[in-house]
Formats: C-alpha cells, sequence, structure tokens
C-alpha cells in the first residue's frame, strides 16, 4: 500500500467533471449531423465521407469517457446524488452519440436520396435536434454550480426552467417529424418502396437525438430531487 | 531515589530526544493533515502554509495548549503508587514517548490514518498497566477521551454542516451572490476570530496569569474579532469582479472573496492543532523533566517549562521543513474539489471543535476532526464524491492503535528497567 493521506483519501475523484466532458463530446459528436445532411443534399461525396469518420471517431471517444466514469464509480463513494441516477443520466446521455453514429452508418451503407419537397423539413429537424442536444449539454454544465448550492434554490430553479426549454424543443421537433413524415408517405409513389422504408427509419432516428436529449433534462430533474 | 540521581542527566537528554522525535513526527505529518482543507482549497500555498504552521502552532500549543499537556501528562494515570519509585515513572513516560513515535512512523508509511493523540494515550495506558498495575490507570478519564474521540467529528460535521447551509442560505442562493459575499464576508471573518478567541480565553488562561470572568472573555474575543474582521474585509474589498471567470462558473466570483477569508482559518486551524496535539509530544517529556529536576519527586503541579515548549515547536516546524512539506504538495494537488467557501466551513468548523477540546483538556485527534467536517461538508450535498472506505480505515485504525502502542510502550519500559536498574 503507497503512503496516503488520510485527508488526501478521503477526495475521491469526482464524476461531474467527466460528465460534463463526455456530454460535450456527445454535443460535438451530435454538431457533425447536419454538416452531413449538407453534404448528402449538396451530393459532395468526399465531405460526407469525412464527416462520417468523425462522428464515428466522437462516438468512440465518449464511450471511452462513459468506461473511465462507471470505473471510478464504485459503490463506497458518498456522492451528493443517487448513484444511479447519475450513471443513468451518462447512460441517456451516451445513447445521443450513438443515435448519431447510426445516423452517419446508415448514410454510409446506403445511397440515399433527398427529395425537393423534403429538403426544408429536413433541414429544420436536424437543426432543431442539434439544438436539443446543445440545451442538454448547457443543462449537464451547470452541475459544478449545483454542487455548489447543494442542488437547492434558485441554481436548480434555473436548471429547472432551462429543462422545460429542452422540452419545448423537444416537442416542436416532433411536428417537424411529423410533417416530414406526412410529406414522405405522400409522395410514396415516386420512390421506391426500400427507400421510404429507410427514410421512414432515418426520421425517426433523427427525432431520437432530441427524444434522448430529452431524457438527459428530465433524468437531471431526478437527480436534482433526491 | 538514586537513579534519578545517577541518571538524571541520561534521562533528561533521552526525554528530549524523544520529545523532539515525536513532535518532529507530528510536525511531519498531523500538521499537513492540519492544514490539508487550507492547501487543498488552492487559497493558500504551501510556503504560506508552513509560515502560518510556523507561527501559530506555537501560538496555540504556548496560549491554550497547558490543558491538554496536563492532561497527558497526570490526567491518565494516577501516579501515587509511584511515590517511592519515581524512576519507574520516568521508564514509563520515556517508553510512551518512543512506543508512540515508532509506532506513528510504521503507520504512516504504511499509509495507515492513525492519530498521534490515540498513540500516546494507548501507549501512556499500555505502559501504566503493566508497570503500576490495572488500577492506576484513570478508566473514568480514559473513558472520556475515548467518547471525545467519536463526538468530536460528529460535532465538527453539524458545524460544517451549519456554516454551508448558512452560505448557501445567505450568500449562493441571492439575486446577486458576489455582492452577498462581500456584504457578509466581514461577518464571517469575524466569526472565525471570535470562536476561536472566546473558546481560549474562557475562565481565563491559568498559566499565563490571565483571569477573565465570563463577561470580559466575550469582551475581548469580540474585540480580537472586530480587529480580525477589519483586516479582513480590508482583504476583500480589493477582490474585484472577474468577468471571464464568471461566465464558466457563476459562482467564481464567490469562491474568489473567500480565498483571502481561508487564511484567517487556516490561521485558526494552525492554532487549534497547536493548543490540542503539541501536547502529545511535551506532555511525556514535560513529566519527565520535572521527575529529574526536582530530584524524583512526582509533583501533581508543576509549571511547565518554556523551553519545553520551544522545543516541542522547533520540533513540529522541523518536520513541516522535512517531510510535511512534501505531504501538504500531495494534498494540495489531490483536492481540487474543495473550492474556498467548502474549505472555508470545513475548517473552521474543525478549528473550533478542537479547540473547544482542547479547552476541556481532552486530547482528540485533529485528522478525524479534519474528516469529519469534510463529511459534514459533503452530507449539504457539497461534494463531487468522498470515498468512505476512510472512513472504515480510520476505524480500523482505532481499533489497532490502541493496543499496538501500549503493547509497544510495555515492552520498552521493560527494556528500560533492565537498562537502568
Amino acid at each position: 500500500m503507497k503512503p496516503k493521506n488520510p485527508i488526501a483519501a478521503l477526495f475521491a475523484r469526482s464524476p461531474f467533471k467527466p460528465m460534463q466532458q463526455h456530454m460535450a463530446v456527445v454535443n460535438d459528436c451530435v454538431a457533425l449531423v447536419p454538416v452531413l445532411f449538407d453534404a448528402l443534399i449538396a451530393g459532395d461525396t468526399k465531405t460526407m465521407a469525412e464527416t462520417q469518420a468523425a462522428i464515428f471517431k466522437k462516438e468512440h471517444e465518449a464511450d471511452q469517457i462513459k468506461h473511465e466514469v462507471r470505473l471510478h464509480l464504485p459503490r463506497s463513494l458518498f456522492l451528493p446524488v443517487d448513484r444511479r441516477d447519475l450513471l443513468e443520466v451518462l447512460e441517456v446521455q451516451d445513447a445521443i452519440a450513438d443515435t448519431a453514429q447510426d445516423i452517419a452508418g446508415l448514410l454510409q451503407q446506403r445511397e440515399m436520396t433527398v427529395l425537393e419537397v423534403m429538403r426544408d423539413d429536413l433541414e429544420a429537424l436536424v437543426r432543431r435536434c442539434v439544438d436539443a442536444c446543445a440545451q442538454s449539454n448547457a443543462i449537464i454544465g451547470e452541475l459544478d454550480e449545483l454542487i455548489e448550492t447543494g442542488f437547492r434554490g434558485p441554481e436548480a430553479e434555473r436548471v429547472e426552467e432551462m429543462v422545460k426549454q429542452l422540452n419545448a424543443i423537444e416537442t416542436e421537433t416532433d411536428d417537424i417529424g411529423m410533417a416530414l413524415t406526412r410529406k414522405l408517405f405522400a409522395h410514396e409513389q415516386v420512390m421506391s418502396p426500400v427507400s421510404v422504408m429507410f427514410w421512414y427509419r432515418l426520421i425517426q432516428w433523427i427525432g431520437d437525438i432530441a427524444d434522448n436529449a430529452e431524457k438527459v433534462g428530465d433524468r437531471m430533474l431526478l437527480l436534482i430531487a433526491r | 531515589m538514586e537513579i534519578i540521581a545517577t541518571y538524571g542527566t541520561v534521562f533528561l537528554i533521552l526525554a528530549i530526544i524523544f520529545g523532539f522525535y515525536m513532535t518532529w513526527g507530528i510536525g511531519a505529518n498531523d500538521v499537513a493533515n492540519a492544514m490539508g482543507t487550507s492547501v487543498g482549497s488552492g487559497a493558500i500555498t504551501v510556503k504560506q502554509a508552513i509560515l502560518i504552521a510556523a507561527v501559530f502552532e506555537f501560538a496555540g500549543a504556548f496560549i491554550a495548549g497547558g490543558q491538554v499537556t496536563s492532561t497527558i501528562r497526570k490526567g491518565i494515570i494516577d501516579a501515587g503508587p509511584l511515590a517511592d519509585s519515581p524512576e519507574l515513572l520516568v521508564y514509563g513516560m520515556l517508553a510512551s514517548l518512543l512506543a508512540a513515535a515508532i509506532w506513528l512512523m510504521v503507520a504512516t508509511t504504511r499509509g495507515w490514518p492513525v492519530s498521534t493523540t490515540h498513540s500516546i494515550v494507548g501507549a501512556i495506558v499500555g505502559f501504566a498497566m503493566v508497570g503500576i498495575g490495572i488500577d492506576a490507570v484513570q478508566w473514568g478519564k480514559i473513558g472520556q477521551i475515548a467518547a471525545s474521540w467519536i463526538v468530536s467529528p460528529l460535532v465538527g460535521g453539524v458545524i460544517a454542516l451549519f456554516l454551508m447551509l448558512s452560505i448557501r442560505k445567505l450568500i449562493l442562493d441571492t439575486a446577486d451572490p458576489f455582492k452577498s459575499a462581500k456584504r457578509w464576508g466581514p461577518v464571517y471573518v469575524f466569526l472565525v476570530g471570535w470562536i476561536i478567541s472566546l473558546v481560549t480565553l474562557f475562565k481565563g488562561l491559568k498559566h499565563l496569569d490571565l483571569h477573565l470572568t465570563a463577561w470580559q472573555s466575550v469582551a475581548a474575543a469580540t474585540v480580537i474579532g472586530l480587529l480580525v474582521a477589519l483586516i479582513g474585509s480590508w482583504m476583500i474589498n480589493r477582490v474585484k469582479v472577474d468577468v471571464k471567470a464568471e461566465r464558466s462558473h457563476h459562482f467564481a466570483n464567490v469562491e474568489r472573496v473567500f480565498t483571502p477569508m481561508m487564511i484567517f482559518t487556516a490561521c485558526a486551524m494552525a492554532f487549534a492543532h497547536g493548543s490540542n496535539d503539541v501536547a502529545n509530544g511535551i506532555g511525556p517529556m514535560a513529566a519527565v523533566v520535572s521527575i529529574v529536576e526536582t530530584g524524583g519527586r512526582v509533583a501533581q503541579e508543576a509549571a511547565l517549562p518554556l523551553w519545553i515548549l520551544g522545543l516541542g515547536g522547533a520540533g513540529i516546524v522541523l518536520g513541516l521543513a522535512t517531510l510535511g512539506y512534501r505531504v501538504m504538495q500531495t494534498i494540495g494537488t489531490r483536492i481540487t474539489e474543495l473550492t474556498p467557501t467548502r474549505g472555508y466551513c470545513a475548517t473552521l468548523a474543525a478549528a473550533s471543535t478542537v479547540v473547544l477540546a482542547s479547552k476541556t483538556g481532552l486530547p482528540v485527534s485533529t485528522t478525524q476532526i479534519a474528516v469529519g467536517c469534510v463529511m459534514g461538508v459533503g452530507l449539504a450535498r457539497g461534494i463531487g464524491a468522498l470515498d468512505l472506505r476512510v472512513v472504515g480505515n480510520i476505524f480500523l485504525s482505532w481499533v489497532v492503535t490502541l493496543p499496538a502502542g501500549a503493547l509497544l510502550a510495555a515492552g520498552i519500559f521493560f527494556l528500560f528497567k533492565g537498562i537502568f536498574s
């Protein structure tokens, strides 16, 4: 056993900084998704390939941070929040990056073409989902301040307010997603059935980014409410 | 009696060497624990901590250390049966010092969180049981001391918890935390000076011939508190808003207000540590010196010679300069979680608890109180992650330290007895 000082040993590695790092990497990963769709619409295969690689790399980076956090979170730690709630926040954070990776993967494996009528809604949907992710990143960014104030008071209210905004963004993405799906089905006669099927799935996945981002906010509320 | 006359000088020299060894050990390790929360919060540098420790450890031992020293020296054992053979008490005290110091060194290199106080108390009890008899141990007093070891970290933790809650209520949960911090900061500085001096002065300081009534103590403490608050508010007023830091962390500027305040809590902590823990080294040393100088009388009342206090202070400073420095640096880099507000709460709570215990003559463990206070801040949901295994280790080291110190002291006692008679 190495010489350890009891005061220094009392302080375990805080999981909150790595949690924030993880969310920041996830946010970077999702921020690449609009670039991917812009390239798809423009038919720029080179940029597409580069962006896909970048998304895969970011997702991998997020995974590694996730493992690090889990590894350093034994039961003997005394945390200001419930350990399981914290791990669930981490899980949904990671699910955002996974979804971005699924989208990039599908666009890599199958050549997809964007119908002219769908373009505007598709771009709007993607951007709003990125906004949702950025909002949950901002919420996770408040973790230090929450610890400072003991997860109570005006700071906690501020975070609750941020979660409300996140919920509003997510509702918006639902609406755009449904409008987009209706357009897809309205033009299903001019597309191959397989294309329709994959577009339907792709739209759902894009929406999942916002869904998971919303879950991050909801789980944060549980964390605060312990 | 002849033994004392023949070997008096040898005993004196041994007492000085062992006492110095013990205080060196306290300086090398224990002081770093006491100053850990201050250095860890980044409020003061390691150099400043050593300077503060050197001055205030000494002041604490000198001004408020008398009660604990006399408990260690004569409160734990009844020296009455030894009136005819004072040399036994000399052997015993020398053995206790050496045993405690050796045990501390072993434990420290192994990384066990042992307490200097537990070691010396265990050692004295151990020698008394085999050297004089089980009845010679003042079991009532030992019970009190042992109870204080459980109660003191709890009390410290509760104080830290309430301090943290008050800072949240008054400063962090307001519309303009920075302004609130500047307004209430001097009050919190006042609190540091007031509590420490009130506890120290209460009922006067006998060995300094300072006899105060309760009201005089309150008045004097208030004056001292106000003086400290004056210096504090001057320092706080020099803190300007840092807009860039504010952006990344809303409370960055509040923390910057608390940074100069930590200097006062660090001083308080060093003072508290000096008042309690220096006695562990100089108590037994003083007992030996008193017996030798009176030519073998086991005196119940004897003044504490100033040079012994000076020696204790010097030992601590030397321990700090040789090894304590490194320990503090490790603590400083390891504890990044402790911001100045949290460090302030933990340190002030610990200092108050230790001074309070010292005033009642109870030798408590500063390290364990500090751990209790940090836990208190953690209970207020203020710290990212605390390792509860440390608390378990502390309990384990308790169970081991008392018998280990006792056995070692008993062995060394018989060794001395064999050598000198």
